[in-house]
């Protein structure tokens, strides 16, 4: 276990300076282009040359790369050109949101799909679980920003149940304040989730259902209720758990489109705002934490794995 | 959305066919193939694609519109007479517009999952076929790369160029071979030390041939079923940057980017300017999931989609 840990966070390791090196080479792909997206196509080469030499824009790469890993090695990801704050107190006030967003709504998605994918693994083939396919299959199939607008027309347009806009405000603070306004955001990206997670469950119990190991389970006598929640259960949640560790990614995605929906100020259309203005400091300091917390939660998902597989634990890959 | 496999890097339950170790007819591509056409979501999501394609491409040969020049006075017609599905807020007729925005939407979809197959399967064979240091490296650009949510890099990418139907095709393409060259590779992987690859290296086969006549066409139904899926995953990629204003500019047109007008008309009641891009775009979807699904479970290749 230890020796396939340490490879594990190596691996990450590398990844992480991976990442460091692609977001600084795509962000200054186009010299130049930094200087006329903030300073505007009319810009004098004199302005030009004086904003280059304000942000070190007129080193060579490598050294801009360094003093880039150096500022981050600090903790300083620069100042925003559009804004014009700095990128990690514009990150402070919007990640808590983004964990209110992303988290409340993976935790639901958890609690709905995998309870409805052994239901519908154990009920295979029946109404129920031809209904929930059709409708999880769907979903699965929808875009992100279509159930959104239909969530909102259904539940704030017609019925006026909700509200159509996220709660204002930029702090974590005014989030929390209007709960009713948070119900549609974290609804679409709760059923976004549930229709990946609750496919997958339902595959992985109807695996763990055919296995050998159940007649030995069933055979001594324990009632179906234990046969189901204390081996069928955690075996079939094995590749759910790397599923969901994986599923950061796809995520942040949903998150940008719905943000962009709701309008909540969060990550995700900070990140929007700054890639349609050329905000590359915002745009290297966002790619870095979405990618950190990506590579962060498979190798927690790969923990959990071990933890709760004792042949991963004991093979030492 | 690339798909992302459970290959054997991961760790996952045995794959194990149902019937490997049993006497009998083994499995072969032919059997596969009957259980492919048996299955119900095979044939609908087949009977879809092909009408689709017909409607998209061959349909617009006999309903002549105009989708070229704006007409005003024709502008937001409720569905009726000679525009079957009324018309947008240019004039144009939606049932025209839906085939020809059809015809990118397929078009992309297709050379998406043809450049991404082709490109990861190569990629992926490289990779485990020269192990060590250079499948190290490989794999960890490889990881990179999906350590950043696509929408995140396409929109850095986007930045660069401008958007035309090759361009957004190669940016689809670039983020969405990954999850191929990753299966391909663990497929590779656990193929190369079987008995019949050491018997051609034994009959001097090149490293080269070993890849191109016995590893690629064993690895073909992982290929074949990431393909089906890439194609409704561009689709529905692209639908998502019309949405964001990044799609194919105006004298193209997509289903996604006439979605996403008519949604701004949603609540003046010109639903015909939303519902029938969105079913069509959704069916398109479904129909490729599904056949995907299907070649999954007759090739009982073991993957997984994001």
């Amino acid at each position: 276990m230890t020796g396939y840990l340490l490879r594990r966070v190596g691996q990450a390791v590398v990844v992480v300076i991976g990442l460091m090196a692609l977001t600084f080479l795509l962000i200054h792909l186009e010299p130049g282009s930094v200087a006329r997206s903030v300073l505007g196509l009319k810009a004098t080469a004199d302005r030009i040359a004086i904003f280059n030499a304000t942000y070190g824009l007129n080193q060579p790469l490598y050294k801009q790369f360094w003093a880039y890993v150096d500022q981050v090695a600090h903790g300083n990801l620069g100042v925003s050109y559009y804004l014009q704050q700095p990128v990690s107190s514009l990150f402070a006030q919007r990640l808590p949101r983004d964990l209110l967003l992303l988290g409340s709504s993976t935790v639901l998605a958890l609690l709905i799909s995998l309870p409805m994918g052994m239901y519908q693994a154990v009920k295979r083939g029946g109404f129920a679980d031809i209904t929930l396919s059709t409708v999880s299959f769907t979903l699965y199939c929808m875009p992100a920003f279509w159930l959104a607008v239909m969530l909102v027309a259904v539940f704030a347009v017609e019925t006026h149940v909700f509200l159509p806009e996220a709660p204002a405000g930029s702090s974590i603070g005014s989030a929390l304040a209007q709960p009713r306004a948070l119900v549609l955001p974290v609804l679409t990206l709760t059923l976004i989730q549930v229709a990946g997670f609750s496919r997958y469950m339902r595959a992985s119990a109807i695996d763990t259902l055919a296995q050998e190991f159940l007649r030995v389970v069933r055979a001594k006598g324990l009632p179906e209720r234990l046969v189901l929640s204390r081996h069928v259960l955690r075996n079939s949640l094995l590749p759910v758990v790397t599923v969901v560790g994986l599923s950061l990614p796809g995520l942040v995605t949903g998150a940008i489109v719905v943000e962009e929906v709701f309008n909540y100020q969060g990550m995700g259309l900070l990140f929007y705002d700054a890639a349609t203005h050329h905000d590359f400091p915002t745009l290297l300091g966002s790619t870095l934490i979405v990618g950190v917390a990506t590579v962060v939660g498979n190798l927690l998902a790969d923990i959990a794995y071990g933890i709760l597989d004792p042949r991963v634990r004991y093979a030492g890959r | 959305m690339p798909a992302v496999e459970l290959g054997p890097g991961a760790p996952g339950p045995p794959a194990g066919r149902p019937d490997a170790d049993r006497p009998g007819p083994r499995w072969t591509g032919r059997l596969a193939f009957a259980a492919f056409t048996r299955s119900w979501q095979a044939q609908a999501g087949l009977a879809v694609v092909v009408i689709l394609v017909l409607f998209c491409f061959l349909s617009p040969l006999f309903y002549r519109t105009n989708q070229v020049t704006v007409q005003l006075n024709l502008k937001d017609l409720p569905p009726g007479g000679s525009h079957p599905l009324g018309t947008d807020d240019t004039g144009y007729d939606v049932l025209g517009r839906l085939m020809v925005a059809g015809q990118s939407s397929l078009e992309l979809g297709f050379a998406v999952a043809i450049a991404t197959t082709v490109f990861g399967t190569a990629y992926g064979a490289i990779a485990g076929i020269a192990g060590g240091i250079v499948d190290a490296v490989m794999m960890r650009i490889v990881d990179t790369l999906l350590a950043i949510p696509w929408l995140v890099l396409l929109l850095i990418l986007v930045n660069y160029l401008t958007p035309n139907l090759w361009t957004i095709i190669l940016l689809l393409s670039i983020l969405s071979w990954l999850g191929v060259a990753r299966l391909v590779r663990g497929e590779v992987i656990s193929l190369r030390t079987r008995d019949f690859v050491l018997a051609a290296r034994t009959m001097g086969s090149t490293s080269a041939r070993i890849v191109f006549r016995h590893l690629i066409p064993n690895a073909l139904g992982v290929i074949v079923v990431s393909a089906t899926f890439s194609i409704a995953d561009a689709i529905l990629a692209l639908s998502t940057l019309s949405f964001l204003g990044l799609g194919l500019p105006p004298p193209h047109a997509d289903w996604g980017t006439m979605l996403t007008n008519g949604l701004n008309d949603l609540f003046n009641g010109y639903w015909w300017l939303v519902y029938p891009p969105a079913v069509i775009l959704i069916v398109t979807i479904i129909a490729f999931s599904l056949i995907g699904d299907a070649l999954r479970d007759s090739l009982d290749v073991r993957l997984r989609r994001h």
